[in-house]
Formats: C-alpha cells, sequence, structure tokens
C-alpha cells in the first residue's frame, strides 16, 4: 500500500482508497496550474494596469477591449475557444510551429487560465495604483526622483498593500476556477474526482474533493490574514 | 464568409435560433436563481448578526462551505446527490417510478445557493453600514422590528449594497455556463453542440462569447443606472443623473 492509499483505508472509504493516488496527483495538478497561472498574471495584470495607465491611447482602448472581454464572458467560453476554437486551425498552427502548445489540454488551461486572471488583476492593480493620492507622485517629484524610481519605490509599495486582499480573494477564485481543467480531459482533483465517481458511483468521493478544496482556500484564507498583519504592521495602531 | 453566415442564420440551416434559446435558457437561470439566491443571502446575513450561537454558527459555516468550494463540484453535489436522496426518499415512501431533477432545478438550486454565500457577505457589510440610532428611533416611533426593517432599514439597505450585489450578478451571469455540463440547453450547451455538428469551435464559440459580453455589458450599464436612482438623495446640487 503506498502512502496516498492510506487516508481512504483510515478512515474506511472504500473509494478513496482505490482511488487516492488519482486524487493526490490530481491535487499536485490544481495547485502546478493555480500557482503558474496565478504567478504569470500578476506580472501579466501589473504590467497591463500601468500601460492601461500610462500607455498611449490607442494602447489603453486595445487594453480597455481585452479586460472587458476577459471579465465579462465566463471562463468556461475562454477555455473552450482556446482549446477547440484555435485547436481547429491546426494547419496554421503547424506552420508556424506552434502545435505542440495548442494541442496541449495543459498549455490551453494555463494559457486561459492566465490571460484571464491578468485581466482581473489588471483592474486590481489599476484601482490600488488609482487609490494613491496624487501628492505621493509629486512629493517624490520635488525630491527630484525620477519617474521609475518613484513608480517602484513610492507608489509600487503602498499599491501593492491596497492590492493585497483583492488579490488573495483572486487567487481563491482562481483555486475553484481551476476545477474548469477537468472539462477539457485533464486530470485535476476534480477531474480525479469526477473519473473516481464515474466508475464508483460513490458520491461521497465527492463530499472528499469538497472537503479537500476547502481546506485549500481555508489555508490560503490564513496565509493571506497572516500576510497582510505583517506587511501592514507598520500602518497598525499601537 | 458566406458560409459563416448561413451558419449563424436563423432556420433549419443556421444555429441562429437555437443560440438565441440558449441565450434565453441563460438569461432565465439566471434570473431565477437571482431572487432565491439574494432572499437566501440576506436570512444567511441577519443570522450572522443574530443573538443565537446556533443561528451565528450555522451562517458562518454555511458561508464558507459554500464561498470555498467550486461551483462546478457544488452543482455535481447538488444534481447528483439530491436527486439519489429524492429518490431515496421516494421511493422509502412506497411511491413507484423514478423521480428526475429537472436540470434547470439543479442548476437553479447550485447557482442560489452560491450566490446566497456571497450576497450574504455583501448584505452584512450593508446592514453595519446602517447606524443603530436608525433602529432605536424607529423603535421610539412604535415601529415593531419587523416593520423597522422594512421601512427604515431596507430601503437604505439596497442603496448601499447595490453596488456589492451588482458584482454578485455578473458573477451569476457568468457562473450560469456551468449549467451546460448537466445538459441544461443554455448558451454554451447550445455552442458545444453546432461545434460537434459543424466542426466550426471557433465561430460558435466565438458566438457564445459574444452574447456572454452582451449580457454582461448590458447588465453593468443597468446596474450604473440602478445605482445613480439609487443615490439620487445623495447627488450633489446639479450633479445628478
Amino acid at each position: 500500500m503506498t502512502w496516498c492509499e492510506y487516508p481512504g483505508a483510515w478512515i474506511g472509504l472504500e473509494v478513496l482508497q482505490n482511488y487516492g493516488c488519482r486524487m493526490a496527483s490530481g491535487l499536485g495538478l490544481t495547485l502546478q496550474l493555480v500557482a503558474i497561472s496565478f504567478g504569470l498574471g500578476i506580472v501579466i495584470g501589473l504590467g497591463l494596469a500601468v500601460l492601461r495607465l500610462r500607455g498611449p491611447k490607442p494602447v489603453r482602448m486595445i487594453l480597455q477591449g481585452y479586460i472587458t472581454f476577459f471579465r465579462g464572458t465566463p471562463l468556461l467560453v475562454q477555455l473552450f475557444l482556446i482549446y477547440y476554437g484555435l485547436g481547429s486551425f491546426r494547419l496554421f498552427w503547424q506552420d508556424v510551429g506552434l502545435w505542440w502548445f495548442i494541442r496541449d489540454p495543459l498549455y490551453c488551461c494555463l494559457l486561459a487560465f492566465t490571460i484571464n486572471t491578468a485581466a482581473y488583476q489588471a483592474e486590481i492593480f489599476r484601482g490600488a495604483l488609482q487609490s494613491l493620492p496624487h501628492g505621493q507622485a509629486e512629493a517624490a517629484r520635488a525630491l527630484g526622483m525620477r519617474p521609475f524610481a518613484i513608480f517602484l519605490r513610492v507608489e509600487m509599495p503602498q499599491a501593492m498593500i491596497v492590492a493585497l486582499r483583492p488579490l488573495g480573494n483572486e487567487l481563491i477564485v482562481m483555486i475553484k476556477a481551476s476545477a474548469l481543467a477537468s472539462l477539457v480531459t485533464l486530470f485535476d482533483l476534480m477531474g480525479a474526482t469526477r473519473l473516481a465517481f464515474a466508475r464508483s458511483f460513490d458520491l461521497s468521493i465527492y463530499l472528499v474533493a469538497a472537503l479537500i478544496y476547502l481546506a485549500l482556500v481555508e489555508i490560503i484564507r490564513r496565509v493571506w490574514d497572516g500576510l497582510e498583519t505583517r506587511l501592514t504592521r507598520h500602518l497598525a495602531l499601537r | 464568409m458566406q458560409y459563416y453566415l448561413d451558419l449563424l442564420s436563423f432556420g433549419p440551416e443556421g444555429w441562429g435560433d437555437e443560440l438565441l434559446a440558449g441565450a434565453l435558457v441563460t438569461i432565465s437561470i439566471a434570473l431565477a436563481t437571482l431572487p432565491f439566491g439574494l432572499a437566501l443571502g440576506l436570512a444567511i446575513a441577519v443570522a450572522k448578526r443574530s443573538r443565537s450561537w446556533t443561528l451565528r454558527t450555522f451562517a458562518t459555516l454555511y458561508t464558507t462551505i459554500f464561498r470555498g468550494v467550486p461551483e462546478l463540484l457544488t452543482l455535481y453535489i447538488i444534481y447528483f446527490g439530491v436527486q439519489v436522496l429524492v429518490q431515496r426518499v421516494w421511493s422509502g415512501l412506497g411511491l413507484p417510478g423514478n423521480l428526475d431533477m429537472s436540470p434547470f432545478l439543479a442548476g437553479m438550486v447550485a447557482l442560489g445557493v452560491v450566490l446566497a454565500a456571497f450576497s450574504a457577505e455583501v448584505w452584512l457589510g450593508a446592514l453595519n453600514a446602517i447606524q443603530k440610532g436608525q433602529r432605536e428611533a424607529a423603535s421610539a416611533l412604535g415601529l415593531t422590528k419587523w416593520q423597522a426593517f422594512r421601512l427604515v432599514v431596507f430601503p437604505q439597505l439596497m442603496r448601499v449594497a447595490l453596488p456589492g450585489l451588482g458584482n454578485n450578478w455578473m458573477v451569476l451571469l457568468k457562473e450560469t455556463s456551468l449549467v451546460s455540463v448537466i445538459t441544461l440547453q443554455d448558451t454554451m450547451f447550445i455552442a458545444t453542440r453546432a461545434n460537434v455538428a459543424t466542426k466550426e469551435p471557433f465561430l460558435f464559440f466565438s458566438a457564445a462569447a459574444a452574447i456572454y459580453l452582451f449580457f454582461s455589458v448590458l447588465s453593468s450599464w443597468g446596474f450604473g443606472r440602478l445605482e445613480t436612482h439609487a443615490n439620487r438623495g445623495y447627488a450633489r446640487h446639479g450633479a445628478s443623473r
């Protein structure tokens, strides 16, 4: 018996014992999907937010369109549009040598999740940057700081604190949204659960999955609370 | 080009009418879920502020669970789980035949309980924003608790809660796409079926995206109007509308 069969054996749930290993690797895939897309989303989202606020007008308008589209349509549609939609132009992708990427449901999932969360995070960062009083940048300029230094040393540290809470919420949304990966044949936690149910017809496996997701979300919430207390300790009232 | 237009046209050849029917199902399930989810959410929010420990714990547990579990999973659990449960009760009563839970009802219940959990937080924030003095004044005027809620608290509640509820609605609208996996024939389901029949996934999923985008943009415009309307008493002179 391997380690991943123990939880099922321990609580006496046969289906969890039989599919424990698949669930464990599914959980691993879920965590990977979320970590990669959320991490890339932060970088892209931050870039988009700055361009959205300070870029040239055409760029700002294009970004507005991008953000409206990805926030205004379901992630499921975006995922299918990428996996099935882009996947249908096989000859084109083979010509440009990207077929290996579009063919793979994992990469499609990562792409869909990343550009989706980037749009949401761009709005979060934009709101955070806009929430800073003008006086901050003006004072920094009066001190002779260069624009990039002002952004990096004055605006960013303050904006990140404002963005922290909504970013935590976005991470939780991503964990939950990652369950959609199971609909494009991936065996993430949800995919493994669906497989286990389809073979065993034991509904309790869904409840086990719900508990795992719940634990994930709860852990993130706790960690984020701790992070926030730690990062804002200089603002705390004594 | 003509080929694609034909595919999207109305009539037996094109998928235009089917997609429109799917869009109607999407908007109907969202509209059907809204009152149920919002009312349940308000009840949960009131329970969170209750003096009774049991009610408070129940409400907290409820929001923690339904905010933490993926909507897709909630949908499966309700669709398969409740069906099994209802069937068991049905057979247990000695009644004949099979009882099928309609996908529409299952979708509505699943989306509704999730909406309730999220809107409860919005309601709670709004309830907290209304000062205690309001209720005290109402009770000094001789209004009962229920009258005070209905006549004094609730009208103010809507104004404060509107932006949050607007967000809840937008999320709900997009989440309805999940009901296609339990075979409810919404926009997403029709697009998937059209893709299977015609092998034009890009066209049909784009059409689905356009439909959702249309509803989203329309809603955000509508909520903007509603907010201006709700805030008209607070608008600065000459700056109204």
